[in-house]
This record gives structure tokens, sequence and C-alpha cells, in this order.
């Protein structure tokens, strides 16, 4: 089996977060970058199939030379080859379309990526990357076993949850679930040695497509000052809630 | 021209969301100078409909399960049908897997957490929350056609009294190799999605068995429950339920937290609730910034009194 992850560059979820450029761009000075956190769900899910059923995982980014160093993890966690496409994004639907290139290339039979990045939350990756490849597709994904070309997924919906058959080529949109916090791993010397020798290769994108732009940032308004109610004055709590914020 | 709405229901049941959608669609409609299609699966009482707006809604009744493909087939053809130039979703797991198939097949921008109608028709402009819920994002869409979807109580309902037209809809559909096989839901439950209030509780509760009267803060409230990283990690409760930059992002009326410090990563996932209530025994937990109203003590004490007080507060508001 032929695995491809999808891997974001995103900042760290401690990160705080400016713009600059009058507010047209987002500031990445003195943040720290990572795998987006559910790719790395899907990933770790992936090592799982290499070393069980011998998959081999091939991880792509898209983006400049930046995103090299959280590629380079990929393959200290055990990914095999990674690949870059060298293309500034404006949307998902660039996104998508490079990654739809790559995938067509190498002709793989599942294809992980995270449900959403946790920058721009858009959540459209994977499923318009499934669409364009006609390859089959579920997202929310917290389960995944494969058996010979038939797969077996559970999704989250809202309020539960449900459980999908369905056959490969599959997109999958993973988020925690497809493994717990406590599988994810750390790279160890060794790894990080190996990832040295791994193959990183760098293409060029074949088309230049776009559909949204994102023209400026904002943060939300700073909040006023919390209101302490004394804990014996519950009475107050819910005059204020029923009364100012009229909420209850 | 005409701007179209895809109303979800469970059950045969409109989604609260689903009819802020439609609420958000009129008024983009109204904008636009046009009219409102909605698409509905096997629906009851699609005229009602009327009541958020719609002015015609396009009924599916030959549809078995929910399925992503077919669905966003049927979206497809819906808006091929009606000209339609916009296409509104709501924030739910079903919209949210839908939208990028549907994207595709129209050629279509599209624009997923929005929080406030176009800013701008031309270019069409659209406000959403980007970096969980740390910033805004003013997004333009540069297609034809333009997907849309809405942040869960962002635009709220608002109520038309008219009727709408309803017409059944028997396009043909695409085929899909993805079949559900089982589906564990409980239905006596507020959804996170669909909920205005949320309850939601931390590592101070110290351990899952003290959840009861969590439980039944949020049964008075009809509220959904929810639960902070730590605690989903330990197993106390299940994924479904972590809030945050790496669960689910939690938009509602109001937040109550119990026993939750505020984690930045914690704090980004709840920043589009309106109003926030921290209940903490530590003065310096960083929640105490994020929030509108606090209660510096124990949670132990201080929730089975705001139970009591709430039984009495409902039952004298019934």
């Amino acid at each position: 089996m032929k695995i491809l992850v999808c891997i974001s560059h995103v900042p760290d979820t401690t990160s705080k977060i400016n713009f600059t450029e009058g507010d047209s761009k987002f500031d990445s000075n003195g943040v720290q970058f990572v795998i987006n956190p559910n790719d790395e769900f899907g990933l770790t899910r992936a090592m799982w199939f290499k070393e069980k059923q011998n998959a081999t995982i091939d991880v792509v980014s898209v983006g400049g030379p930046e995103t090299e160093p959280t590629l380079r993890k990929a393959l200290a966690i055990g990914a095999d080859a990674a690949i870059r496409v060298n293309a500034s994004t404006p949307d998902g639907y660039s996104v998508a379309t490079h990654l739809t290139e790559v995938a067509r290339r190498g002709n793989y039979d599942l294809i992980i990526a995270g449900r959403e990045s946790i920058d721009y939350n858009g959540g459209m990756v994977p499923g318009m990357l499934a669409a364009m490849l006609d390859a089959n597709f579920v997202t929310n994904c917290i389960s995944l076993e494969i058996e010979g070309t038939t797969a077996t997924a559970i999704r989250e919906i809202d309020g539960g949850k449900e459980t999908l058959s369905t056959v490969l080529p599959l997109v999958i949109g993973g988020q925690k679930g497809l493994v717990e916090e406590s599988d994810l791993r750390i790279p160890n010397m060794r790894g990080i040695m190996m990832a040295r020798k791994k193959p990183l290769t760098v293409v060029e994108p074949e088309s230049n497509n776009s559909a949204t732009n994102s023209v400026s940032f904002e943060k939300p308004e700073p909040r006023g000052a919390v209101k302490l109610v004394e804990a014996d004055n519950i009475d107050e709590l819910i005059n204020l809630l029923h009364n100012e914020a009229k909420v209850i | 021209m005409s701007v179209l709405v895809y109303i979800e229901s469970d059950q045969g049941n409109f989604k609260k969301a689903a009819l802020e959608a439609a609420s958000y669609g009129k008024a983009v409609a109204d904008a636009m100078g046009t009219t409102l299609t909605a698409l509905t699966f096997k629906a009851n009482d699609v005229s009602k409909l009327g009541d958020y707006g719609v002015d015609k809604v396009l009924n599916i009744d030959s549809v078995n399960d929910f399925n992503a493909k077919i669905y966003a087939d049927a979206l497809k053809k819906a808006a091929e049908k009606e000209s339609a130039t916009v296409v509104i979703l709501s924030a739910s797991a079903d919209s949210k897997y839908i939208a990028p198939i549907l994207a595709v097949g129209l050629n279509a921008g599209y624009v997923p957490n929005v929080v406030a109608t176009p800013s701008n028709l031309n270019p069409f402009t659209v406000k959403r929350t980007a970096f969980t819920n740390k910033a805004f994002c003013n997004t333009e869409i540069s297609t034809p056609i333009k997907i849309v979807g809405v942040s869960n109580n962002s635009f709220g309902l608002v109520e038309k009294n008219a009727a709408a037209q309803i017409e059944a809809f028997t396009p043909d559909l695409t085929t899909s190799s993805t079949s559900v096989t089982s589906i564990d839901k409980a239905n006596d439950k507020v959804t996170i999605a669909d909920a205005e209030v949320v309850v939601s509780a931390g590592r101070g509760l110290k351990g899952p068995e003290n959840w009861a009267m969590i439980e039944e803060l949020a049964d008075i409230l009809g509220a959904a429950t929810a639960c902070s990283k730590p605690v989903s990690d330990l197993g106390w409760r299940p994924h479904s339920e972590h809030v945050g930059q790496t669960g689910k992002p939690v938009a509602t009326n109001l937040y109550i937290a119990i026993g939750i410090s505020g984690a930045i990563q914690h704090l980004a996932g709840i920043n589009a609730s309106k109003v926030k209530v921290v209940i903490n025994t530590d003065p310096d937990a960083p929640f105490f910034k994020a929030a509108d109203y606090g209660i510096v003590g124990d949670a132990f004490e201080v929730v089975p009194k705001l139970i009591e007080k709430l039984k009495v507060f409902k039952a004298q508001n019934a």
C-alpha cells in the first residue's frame, strides 16, 4: 500500500498571532512552526500501516523552503520520502490543486490529510483533493482500518459517530482518535540521522489556480475586565446572566 | 441569479444551524436583489422554511442515508437549475463534509467559518474566523459562484412571515462507493454543534466520577457538555467533547467553564462564544482574563448551589 500524508506547516498552538504589512500578512516573526496536529495524528496512523501492513509513506507539503524542517521531522518520525511543492498558495483550493498533481504522479492507495489546519481552519483541502482525484473521501475521521482494498472508517458527526465502509483509493481528513495523543512519536536521534539521508524532492507547481484571497486580518476586540461574583452570592450571577447578558 | 441554501435536517426536522443559514441566505439575497432557494432532503414540513426567508424549496425525497458525494452532487444540480451565484451552508459536520466537494463541482471559491454578511458584493468579501478564533480574516471570493459556510450562532435566526413555494426535485444523482454501516448517536442529548449553552469542565473536577453535577447543570440549562484537552486525553470524557484548537471550536451564546484554567489553545477554541463564565479556585487562572463573569471558588461547593438556584429561577421563569 502506498500512502501519501499531507503535511501543513503551521504556527505552534501556543503562538500569539500577529499581523504585518498593514494587517495583510501573518507575522511569522518569532513564531515556532510545527506539523499541523491533525496531520500528525494521520502520519502516526500511517506509521502503524507501515509497521503492520508494509505500507510505504511519502509526505508532501506545499510551501517555500521554510517548510523543509517540518518535512524532515516527518521523515524522522518514519516517513520514507518527502516532496515539497515549491509554491506560495493564497488558499485551500490552490493547495488542493498542487496536492492533486503530486497524488496523480504517485498513484497512491491512501492519502491522509488533517481534517483542518490550525492556522486557517479551512477544512477544505482533503475534500477538494478527493473531488479532484475522484477518490472516496471520509473526513473528521477518528478510526481507520484497511483490509486489502476495503476500508472501514469512523467519522465524528454532530452528537455522535458513524461507521463507513469504502474502498481505495481513499482520501482521509484525520483528527485525534485516528491515534491517541499518547501514540504520537517524538523523533529519536537515530530517526533524525536517518531523515537526513532520506530523499526530499522539490517539485515546481504545474498550475496557478486560486479561488479566494485573504485581504486583511483583524484581531478580536479586547474584552472588558471580568466581573467577579462572590461564591456565596449565586443569585447575583443568575441576575447578571439573565438581566445584563440576557443569555438565560 | 439566486442564492441557494442547504437545509440540513435530522430525522426530518430542520437543524437550528440550517435555519440560521437560511436567515443569512435571505440577507444576502436581499442585498443582491434576488431570491432564496432552499434544498432539503426528506424533510418534514418544508413550508415552515418561509418563516426564515426561503422563497422556494426544492425537496428531494429519493435519497437514503446522508452521503457527502451524493448530497454535494444534488446541491450542484440545484445550483445549476436555479442559476445560483451564492451557495450557503452551515458549520455542521455534514456541511463541512459536503462543501469542499461542491466547491470542486461548481469551480467555486469556498469560505467557511463566516461570521457576518458580505461587507462587499463586488468583489464578494466576507469575514471569517482564522487561527482558531484568535483572529478574523476578510476574504474575497473571485470565482463566479461563491460558497459560504456560516459559523454557528453568528447571524442568529431572523423570522419572516412569508410562504415558500415548494417543488419536488428529482435530479439524476451520482453514485458513491462509500456507505454508512452504522450510526452511534445519542438522540436525547444537545450537541456542541447545536447548543446555545455549553457547560464545560476540566481537571479541577478531579475525576470522571464527578461529572454528574456537570450533566445536571447542563440539563437544567438545555446545554451541551464539553471538556478541556487534559480531561479527554485522560479518558475521563470522550474526545468528541474536547474543546480547543485541536478539538472542537465552540461558538455559543453562553459558555460556562468549571475547573478549567484556560490554556491558550482552549481559550482560542471558545473565543467566538458570546458570554463566558468561569468558576475556578485559582484567582490567577488565565481563564479569568478571558471571561465576562467569574466566581473564585470550589466547583464542588459552587456548582451544587448554582444547580439549586437555577432550578428555582427556571421554575419562576418557565
